[in-house]
């Protein structure tokens, strides 16, 4: 019997948990969660960067769903592929053709 | 002290919502629940409120509404009738299963076609498996302290859940009669302040809501809600409890009347019960052994206490003011024959689908009923369970 | 329905205030500490159709929620619904009809298909026009009813409505003195009672 509210963390929360361990409604109370769920499983075309064409606009950033295009120092890097599910809105909105997208496959 | 007033019901329940001064309103307008979102939008222009109103273009809406207002951290309230319940419906399913503690005052009238704006219990019916706590009035007073509870109830966080707070459209919500209020500091102070464990709009820990469920947790989810519901019987007699001690008026899950040695008896919903208790009195005084159960709370279902109070009953009416059109009985009648399933002793059963679409209920369609409850005690037989009481041609 | 009960059916016409005076009724016997009930019977809506309202007033809570279909008093808001409605079904014959016209009670009895008790008459219209300058004949009506029924009790009706027009009008005082006129005419110019 559940009684009360009681949070449980999303990353300990898994196709194993029983009804009481998980949140209420299924509330997810931290950000950053998408770590925990590796899209690039879903993928069938693969972006492919091109680091001469970036300009390092980081417009791709934002617009990816997932956490594909990591940042550092305020420059982006090669894909995270275990999270790219090759959807190509990065390569859509990249105005340099920095971002290929076509190949077939992983 | 209570303060004497004559209100109708759907006064009764604006005037409570200005005592509780809820974070959010939105409504949407629709017969016979009108009135009850124009006198609060009266009170937010007086300033006598500082609920934020809002104006939406459907019921759809009103409910989406609420259940942003409430996600964000917000106590919501809205009130509806009939087709607006209807249009609500997707919504009714979210705000149970994302756990958010809504407020709906619903004014019950009929679901259409053909077109009618009168008062049965299709409409809340419909809805009950919407996952919702469902409070049933007899008239204003009964709506005005079902609405003072609600919150105490769907708040509580072993619950979780919305709540509507049900009365009959026109002859309860149209209808001024005497009425005891409650002071609005006591109200206050009943009622307190909603503070959810999570919710969008906290600083510290932001959360996201309503997310796509698949297959290896909605289930679980689902689950949830059934202990929720489960949970709800006890915090809802406590809530009764308290109340009472607080206003002096006692409720329990159902209201019995005249039931010590009742022989034969009704189990009924809302404002008809009041004119079936006439019947039942009128009954006694010629000596016969009649009764009646109203049934003030309808989720969660109180079994138990239906089964406790029909024990020594030998012939019983259920009277159902919504049909299934399942040809086979109403609701309530077959949430009543499910209950006593299994226990010893049973009464004979029979179902009355009664007041379809504002048809008046006289006590003297009740004293009809116990004539024919007469007619099974004495000859044993049941014969046809599922009626239509007041159907010309039968 | 037990003894002390005063059920009483009003049918006008819709616009009229029909509705209105039944609640006003109602709020008269609720403020001298009567248990009131005061409700409209909805149906199609428009203005000019035929309306019926209904008030039961007691000294213990009525938990009837019904029409009612033997009243002990019957209103006519307007004289017209006599020839469309039958206004006096059910109605006790040791009770009363008010009617709201300029005509005798024995004059209107023959439309009332037989009813052998009471018919009063009070000339609404002309009451109101004289003190209000406008035909709101629920005004007249409702002390009529009260004159008649004695539901409340005229002394304590008067000052109760003095104050609740006080209250009412308090942005245009200068209509409560017709208002009072009107109602206190209305009680002495009752026919046949």
């Amino acid at each position: 019997m559940i009684k009360g509210y009681s949070y449980t963390k999303a990353a300990d929360i898994n196709d194993q948990s029983k009804y009481y361990e998980m949140t209420p409604g299924g509330v997810i109370g931290e950000s950053g969660t998408a770590r925990l769920t590796k899209t690039g499983e879903w993928r069938t075309v693969t972006p492919v960067f091109i680091a001469d064409k970036c300009k390092q606009c980081l417009l791709c950033v934002p617009v990816c769903p997932d956490v594909a295009i990591p940042v550092k120092d305020g420059k982006r890097g090669e894909f995270d592929l275990e999270y790219c599910k090759g959807c190509g809105i990065c390569a859509n909105v990249c105005p340099f053709d920095a971002i290929e997208f076509g190949k077939e496959g992983k | 002290m209570s303060i004497r007033e004559r209100l109708s019901g759907n006064e009764a329940i604006a005037y409570c919502l200005k005592q509780i001064n809820p974070d959010v309103m939105g409504a949407f307008p629709i017969t016979p629940s009108t009135e009850i979102p124009q006198y609060f939008s009266a009170y937010v222009a007086n300033g006598e409120v500082d609920t934020e109103f809002v104006a939406v273009e459907s019921e759809h809406s009103a409910m989406s509404c609420c259940i942003g207002a409430e996600a964000a951290g917000a106590r919501a309230v809205t009130a509806t009738s009939s087709c607006g319940l209807a249009l609500m419906w997707e919504m009714l399913y979210i705000a149970a299963s994302c756990r958010l503690p809504i407020t709906l005052a619903c004014v019950n009238r009929t679901l259409s076609g053909p077109i009618n704006i009168n008062n049965d219990h299709s409409d809340s019916m419909g809805a009950r498996d919407a996952g919702w706590i469902q409070i049933y009035a007899e008239n204003n007073q009964e709506a005005y302290d079902n609405m003072c509870m609600a919150m105490r109830i769907g708040e509580h966080p072993d619950v979780m859940l919305p709540v509507m707070v049900c009365q009959d459209g026109f002859i309860t919500s149209h209808a001024i009669e005497n009425i005891e209020l409650l002071e609005d500091e006591k109200v206050k102070a009943f009622v307190g302040e909603y503070k959810p464990a999570e919710y969008l709009l906290h600083p510290d820990h932001p959360v996201a809501m309503g997310p796509y469920d698949t297959q290896p947790y909605y289930y679980e989810h689902k689950y949830q809600q059934v202990i929720a519901m489960e949970n709800a019987k006890e915090v809802i007699a406590n809530v009764f409890k308290e109340f009472g001690e607080m206003s002096g008026r006692k409720y329990d899950f159902i209201e019995k009347y005249m039931m010590d040695d009742a022989e034969e008896a009704i189990v009924i919903i809302g404002s008809s019960a009041g004119t079936a208790k006439e019947a039942v009195k009128r009954l006694r005084a010629e000596g016969k052994k009649v009764g009646l159960i109203k049934l003030r709370v309808f989720r969660p279902f109180p079994a138990a206490q239906i089964v406790e109070a029909l024990k020594g009953v030998k012939v019983v009416a259920i009277m159902d003011k919504a049909d299934s059109f399942n040809a086979n009985g109403g609701p309530l009648f077959e949430e009543v024959c499910t209950s006593l399933i299994g226990e010893e002793n049973i009464p004979k059963v029979v179902n009355y689908i009664y007041g379809i679409g504002g048809r008046d209920v006289s006590v003297e369609t009740i004293e009809e009923v116990f004539t024919n409850l007469d007619e099974i005690l004495k000859t044993g037989n049941v014969g046809q369970k599922y009626r239509h009481i007041g159907v010309r041609g039968l | 329905m037990s003894k002390n009960i005063v059920e009483i059916r009003w049918h006008g016409r819709g616009g009229q205030g029909a509705k209105t005076a039944s609640l006003l009724l109602a709020d008269a016997a609720f403020v001298t500490g009567k248990y009131v009930q005061g409700f409209p019977e909805y149906g199609p809506e428009r203005m000019g159709a035929p309306i019926t309202a209904y008030n039961r007033i007691s000294d213990e809570r009525c938990t009837v929620h019904s029409n009612i279909y033997y009243p002990d008093y019957v209103a006519v808001v307007d004289e017209s619904l006599l020839e469309s409605v039958d206004v006096t079904k059910g109605l006790k014959e040791d009770g009363a009809i008010v009617i709201n016209s300029a005509k005798d009670p024995e004059e209107l009895r023959p439309l009332l298909k037989g009813y052998k008790g009471k018919v009063c008459t009070i000339d609404a219209r002309r009451i109101s026009e004289e003190t209000l300058g406008k035909n709101f004949p629920n005004t007249p009506m409702l002390a009529a009813m009260v004159k008649v029924t004695q539901v409340v009790e005229e002394n304590a009706f008067i000052q109760q409505m003095e104050a609740s027009y006080k209250h009412k009008f308090a942005s245009k005082p200068q209509v409560i003195e017709g208002n009072m006129v009107a109602l206190k005419r209305s009680m002495e110019e009752v026919k046949g009672l």
